[in-house]
């Protein structure tokens, strides 16, 4: 198991060290600063053994997190807990960064004996943790209440406290999508796939059991067969139902009930959580294609034309669109005359940027620049990295819809109608990338 | 903001400073004391030495406020161990903690003190810890569960008189799924130190059990719970499909590390599962979804999910042979998970997505990252290797990267042609030109080597060969050995091709090679082609000219029993450096090798099995070096010398050995067995010797063959065997396995020397190439003049086994009975005279119990085994037999054996002149009689 954890700051200075397991010394400390973080090279991975003892690290921001240990354990899980842990501190207070981390070293010391005993990751879920470890220190705890955060701490629903109540029940759906392409520059999609979650915030009253339901392929399907589904659920059930390669899910899911019905069912932790994670790869809506045309004229210029086409319904609107061309190293100087929005060159960033504001479906803009090289003797060629793009679309392109939210809670007198719901959709660019 | 002011930057705390927080950490206000405990924990954190405060902050560990208790035990646990006497200040508090009202005070008592590595200590904390495992709050058993793991790891022998572990074991019965989870964890810890304890004691109830927390517990649970599953082997298929049933929904935590474990048991317990069942089919396409998946995790998980997926597609090629889009290369990607995804990208490529892979390729190996560009060249070598459709466009894509120039892209490019040559001999010489106009950029070894092999197989064909090998000649000491032995004999082989041209030159080589040179191997390969060239020409040419064996198309596989290993290993450090356990664990943890279950079905068509796949098939690697030939001739261990002739009692001339064995193998068409015994000179050769093999004489019980060296220890060779004493011969039986999925050749045995002089009487008889899968056995005969050196225990023999790969290492022990030879009776008289010369002290007696004979039957019994009865006497219904033995070194045992009537028990008297041989003697007698 993990036998200690470190965090250094990017000069490799100590902030933090736990050492859970005797055959971790203190100088694994100055193993891992001096075999990686002032290593010279870049980082050839995220697992180091030094001199028969692994290191695992993660970097956030210039804060490197480092796990030690001489055994043989579970490198997955190592990893996910460190995830875990920078999680947790965000939580606690904000953005990890090496004042944070100094301020509040104390807290980070409580939590580090509280989520890892002996190495073995123990409840980590901030929810349950925020009522026990407070800087206020616990004070005027009556019996019930440290009962209460014991047995939520171990507890089926270590995720949810009891007696929560709201004045308003209300929930709010997000289906977040990040869309990926890669495309060649014939316009031959090479990869594409859809990674999308749904984000819940959710401001329920009590233990409510709560059932989610999506134009699932494989639900609909199920249903049609059963032939209960009227006429018009089947005309609709062919076309509007999306194939998921493959979900995750929180762990409040009850996943043996998803494997057997497929159906999604869970008591929600109060507040916002991820719900569910998936993928999908069939009939993806791509909302931009790129059209990318390079012509080197010469040693010293390049002619760059791209055209975008947006390829959705004509009534709704893409935002935040850029589209980033990059440019040689020894380019000295561009000319650029776009349709729409603005584009620059940023020579510190070796690349044109686009920028449009808001673009309407079914549209079409273009850029041309000029790109002037200076000679070089260098005889490697220019890479010539992939163009890529950024935007944000108010659909989901895989297809993705909600279909129910049912909440019930059988203690308390309220129901699934009042219960104030909103869903909302928003597709992102992921790595939306077309070579050029 | 207040507390950076902590951290300064000084390196140790001075006098000063010291005598500051003292002050503070005893002042009466209560703010000010923690602050004062902050600031020692912050000097701590950075290296500073505080234990001089040791007293102060122990003194502000009776306190109500958490924060201020938590910061003190904290220090406790740093600095306890280098203040021992002192930490028993603190117990006290401790054992009152373990009685608090509130559980969160009982359970962080008992969690610290299990991490107080004080011997003292430990004595206190057995009772509140006993206390705490049956505390009526689960918070308080949870952390009670893992701190027997604490107290194990400092005290075994307490945790184990305690009965802390019975406790323990309840506790997977709990109520509490994180309880389970956490008692789990801490027993499989355990276990792993003791691996033969079966402390988990895992059955199908307990495996119920878990199976139902697995449902409840937290995300790290579920971790320890299907880790400690894939310890188990289901009793039969049945019970292995209803496992994996309740282990599939696992596969949709968001959790990657839930996810792999799940990966894990499934991987293991599908070995079980007969491959025609439906369930099977549904299982393997259940798992690709969630592998993929792992690739959407941050880039350190999906690098430990590659590194699995690598193992996984080794193992199980069909589970993601439709997935290759997804390991394309991200131009973001962190360079390791490039690097990993491109090693998969070459085990998927198959003639269905060549096209698209070679695409990839071309793309990657414009990138600006040295080793990724490299690896994508070689890559699509590979691919050229691997599917012969696309041999053509591969050899055409290298063509275009070698006119791109950039140097390591070009010695990259070299390097894989060469191998694309040995597959597909004479099919792509017109590249040759190209490459020849580069020969002067290479200046890496592997690079200069390759082509100097290139030139040197196809010098019929270059008409410069001889002016290119010759350019290299000029800095012929200044080369790598690699290139240095390559040269060697490509221009051999130019020799071959035009001897009248190139006279001088081979003369030339020849020399560099044996005299100017002191690295053995070439001069030793060197040597060789000289006489070879010398003596037969012809011989020459059709050693050095001979058709190579083509190469195989999977390459770098990793050995399948090493790779079953990994497969239940997955998800742990092992996978990701794919090495086990104990190669980078100390200790005793992790020693034991973990292997699949056998299917369990006796479903004949195993054949259906192997044929499903191409990999399984157990395909052979490349070898590291391109030339085969180079390697046959790269002895590095001289065949043993036979030291002097075999022992004169047999009358046996070893001489001949080695033509009539050949000879026999093929008279009587059997090739894996041969047996010097059955072709000795002088006896009528009896094919029931040639065909009783090893394996039906084990099946017998006559002998008991043993594991002497496992193949996890030598790189796939596996060596089991067994001593035998025919006809007054040594006999060493051996039966050699290939477990890896290269040829073995050129085995070799020496031994060291030993107590009796053992030696081998002849070379290690194995004539023709072990090939993989494939057993031998072979007989040895050993004489007993060897070198003699005292071993401990006596019989102890050390052996060094050589073939093409490497030289290993093992020993073994001998029945010292092999050595009593057949002229060992004595006369009477002088076994009178020689009992009573033998000083008393000499004697040693022993029991041989449960021994049904009567004193005739022991007596004929053991005068197989060389032991002669001398006389017998019988006093007051006791049988007293005298015996004697000699061994081959000329020394005497005496003995006498008191059979009693209706005593199933013997005494034993032996008296020898070299006591030590005694007790193995005994363990003869034992042997002999007992059997």
């Amino acid at each position: 198991m993990i036998g200690g954890l470190f965090i250094y700051n990017h000069k490799g200075e100590v902030l933090i060290s736990r050492v859970y397991r005797d055959d971790i010394g203190r100088n694994a400390v100055d193993a891992f600063r001096v075999n990686v973080i002032h290593a010279r090279q870049q980082v050839r991975s995220p697992v180091t053994n030094i001199a028969r003892t692994s290191f695992f690290h993660v970097k956030r921001s210039n804060i490197w997190l480092a796990a030690v240990t001489k055994q043989n354990v579970n490198a997955a899980m190592v990893f996910e807990f460190l995830y875990k842990m920078c999680d947790v501190m965000a939580s606690y207070f904000g953005k990890i960064s090496e004042e944070n981390i100094k301020n509040n070293f104390v807290l980070i010391y409580e939590l580090l004996d509280e989520i890892l005993d002996f190495g073995y990751p123990q409840n980590s879920e901030t929810g349950s943790l925020k009522t026990f470890i407070t800087q206020q220190g616990i004070k005027g705890q009556t019996k019930e209440e440290q009962s209460q955060i014991t047995s939520q701490v171990t507890g089926q629903i270590g995720w949810r406290r009891e007696g929560i109540k709201y004045r308003r029940n209300e929930l709010f759906l997000d289906v977040l999508e990040s869309v990926n392409l890669l495309m060649s520059p014939q316009g031959q999609v090479l990869s594409a796939h859809v990674s999308g979650r749904v984000v819940m915030k959710s401001y329920l009253s009590g233990m409510p059991e709560c059932k989610f339901g999506m134009n699932d392929k494989i639900i609909i399907d199920k249903a049609g067969k059963g032939g209960v589904t009227n006429e018009a659920g089947k005309s609709t059930s062919g076309k509007q139902s999306i194939a998921i390669d493959d979900c995750t899910f929180n762990q409040c899911v009850r996943l043996s009930k998803f494997d057997s019905e497929r159906s999604i069912s869970f008591i929600p932790p109060d507040g916002e959580y991820e719900l569910m994670r998936y993928r999908t790869t069939k009939d993806i809506i791509l909302p931009f294609r790129v059209i990318p045309l390079v012509r080197e004229v010469g040693r010293t210029k390049l002619e760059v034309k791209v055209v975008i086409k947006s390829n959705f319904k004509p009534s709704l609107l893409a935002q935040k669109i850029e589209v980033r061309i990059p440019t040689p190293l020894n380019t000295s100087g561009v000319q650029v005359i776009c349709m729409k929005g603005k584009a620059k060159y940023k020579a510190s960033e070796n690349a044109i940027v686009w920028k449009i504001k808001r673009m309407a479906g079914m549209k079409e803009s273009q850029i041309s620049a000029e790109i002037e090289l200076l000679p070089t003797n260098d005889k490697k060629k220019w890479a010539r990295p992939p163009i890529s793009m950024n935007f944000e679309v108010p659909f989901a392109p895989s297809g993705l819809k909600v279909r129910y939210l049912k909440v019930f809670e059988s203690k308390l007198n309220y129901s699934d109608h009042d219960v104030i719901k909103w869903v909302r959709y928003i597709g992102r660019s992921g790595i939306y990338e077309t070579r050029c | 903001k207040v507390l950076l002011k902590y951290f300064t930057p000084l390196p140790t705390c001075t006098v000063g400073e010291i005598f500051e927080l003292k002050a503070e950490l005893n002042s009466d206000k209560k703010e000010k004391k923690k602050e004062a405990v902050k600031k020692v924990i912050a000097s701590m954190t950075v290296g500073k030495d505080v234990s001089a405060l040791f007293p102060d902050v122990v003194n502000c560990m009776q306190t109500d406020n958490l924060e201020l208790k938590k910061l003190v035990y904290l220090y406790l646990m740093n600095y306890a161990k280098s203040q021992p006497d002192m930490a028993i200040m603190a117990v006290n508090t401790f054992v009152k903690d373990c009685e608090d009202a509130n559980p969160l005070i009982r359970a962080l008592a008992v969690r610290t003190m299990g991490c107080i590595r004080v011997d003292k200590i430990t004595e206190y904390l057995c009772e509140p810890l006993r206390k705490c495992l049956k505390d009526e709050d689960p918070y308080v058993r949870k952390t009670a569960a893992v701190c027997v793991a604490k107290l194990h790891d400092i005290n075994a022998q307490l945790v184990e008189d305690q009965g802390f572990l019975d406790t323990l074991k309840d506790l997977i019965s709990d109520s509490n799924p994180m309880v389970v989870a956490n008692a789990v964890a801490a027993l499989s810890e355990i276990a792993e130190s003791h691996p033969n304890s079966n402390l988990l004691d895992l059955n199908p109830q307990s495996i119920n059990k878990l199976l139902t927390a697995l449902n409840e517990c937290t995300e790290w649970g579920q971790i320890f719970i299907l880790d400690c599953l894939a310890n188990y082997t289901p009793r039969d298929d049945r019970e292995s499909q209803s496992i994996c049933e309740r282990v599939t929904p696992r596969l949709s935590h968001a959790n990657s590390a839930v996810v792999l474990s799940a990966v894990k048991v499934l991987m293991k317990f599908m070995e079980m599962l007969p491959k025609d069942l439906d369930y099977y089919s549904t299982l393997l396409k259940k798992l690709a979804p969630p592998l993929v998946t792992l690739l959407s995790a941050e880039p350190e998980l999906q690098y430990v999910a590659l590194r699995n997926i690598n193992l996984i597609v080794q193992k199980r090629p069909e589970i993601l042979k439709h997935e290759m889009k997804v390991f394309f290369v991200k131009y973001n990607d962190p360079i390791y998970v490039k690097l990993e995804k491109l090693d998969i990208m070459i085990r998927l490529a198959s003639q269905a997505n060549i096209a698209q892979v070679l695409a990839e390729l071309k793309e990657y190996a414009t990138e600006v990252d040295v080793d990724f560009v490299r690896k994508a060249v070689r890559a699509i070598g590979r691919c050229a290797i691997k599917v012969e459709q696309s041999a053509e466009r591969c050899v055409s894509t290298l063509l275009d990267l070698i006119q791109t120039k950039v140097n390591y892209v070009v010695q990259e490019a070299i390097v894989v042609i060469k191998d694309i040559f040995r597959k597909y001999p004479n099919k792509y010489e017109s590249v040759i030109a190209t490459l020849c106009e580069n020969l002067d950029s290479l200046d890496e070894p592997e690079a200069r080597a390759a082509m100097i092999w290139i030139v040197g197989e196809y010098a019929e064909r270059i008409d410069n060969a001889d002016e290119l090998l010759e350019s290299f000649l000029e800095g012929f000491h200044d080369e790598s050995t690699q290139v240095q032995l390559q040269l060697l004999t490509a221009i051999v082989k130019l020799f071959l091709k035009k001897p009248t041209e190139t006279q001088e030159l081979v003369q030339q080589v020849l020399s560099l090679a044996t005299q100017d040179s002191d690295n053995p191997d070439l001069r030793d390969r060197g040597y060789i082609y000289w006489r070879l060239l010398s003596t037969d020409p012809v011989a020459a040419k059709e050693v050095v000219l001979a058709e190579k064996p083509l190469i195989s198309e999977e390459t770098d596989l990793i050995e399948p029993t090493l790779l079953e290993e990994l497969i239940c290993h997955i998800g742990t450090l092992a996978s990701v450096y794919h090495k086990p356990p104990s190669a980078f664990v100390e200790g005793s943890r992790g020693v034991m090798h973990k292997r699949l279950p056998a299917q369990s079905t006796e479903s004949p068509d195993v054949g259906t099995a192997a044929g499903g796949s191409a990999p399984e098939a157990a395909p052979s690697i490349i070898p590291s070096q391109g030339d085969l030939l180079g390697d046959l001739l790269n002895l590095d261990m001289a065949p043993p010398t036979t030291s002097g002739p075999p022992p004169p009692t047999t009358g046996m001339q070893m001489g001949g050995m080695d033509l009539l064995g050949g000879g026999l193998d093929s008279l009587v068409g059997i090739s894996h067995s041969v047996d010097p015994y059955a072709a000795t000179p002088g006896q009528p050769v009896n094919p029931f010797w040639v065909k009783w093999s090893l394996q039906t004489r084990r099946s017998d019980g006559v002998l008991s063959l043993q594991v002497w060296l496992p193949a996890m220890k030598a790189k796939g060779l596996e060596i089991s065997g067994t001593f035998a004493r025919r006809a007054g011969v040594i006999q060493m039986e051996l039966i050699l396995t290939n477990k890896a999925m290269s040829v073995m050749t050129d085995f070799a045995i020496q031994f060291n020397r030993n107590s009796f002089g053992l030696a081998p009487a002849g070379p290690l008889q194995v004539l023709t190439p072990l090939g993989p899968n494939q057993t031998i056995e072979v007989s040895l005969p050993l004489s007993t003049v060897g070198p003699v050196m005292k071993m401990d225990p006596l019989n102890n023999l050390q052996v060094a086994v050589k073939n093409n790969i490497d030289v290993f290492y093992f020993s073994c022990q001998y029945p010292i009975s092999m050595l009593f030879v057949e002229d060992g009776k004595m006369e009477r008289q002088v076994f009178l005279a020689t009992w009573k010369d033998i000083p008393n002290d000499n004697e040693s007696q022993f029991q041989i119990k449960d021994c049904h004979l009567n004193s005739d039957a022991a007596s004929s019994k053991l005068q197989g085994s060389n032991i002669f009865t001398i006389a017998k006497r019988t006093v007051e219904g006791q049988d007293m037999l005298y015996m004697s033995i000699k061994l081959s070194n000329g020394i005497w045992v005496l003995a006498e054996l008191r059979v009693q009537a209706g005593n199933p028990n013997y005494t034993i008297s032996l008296k020898c002149r070299a006591p030590e041989v005694s007790q193995c003697v005994f363990q003869c007698y034992e042997a002999v009689l007992k059997n």
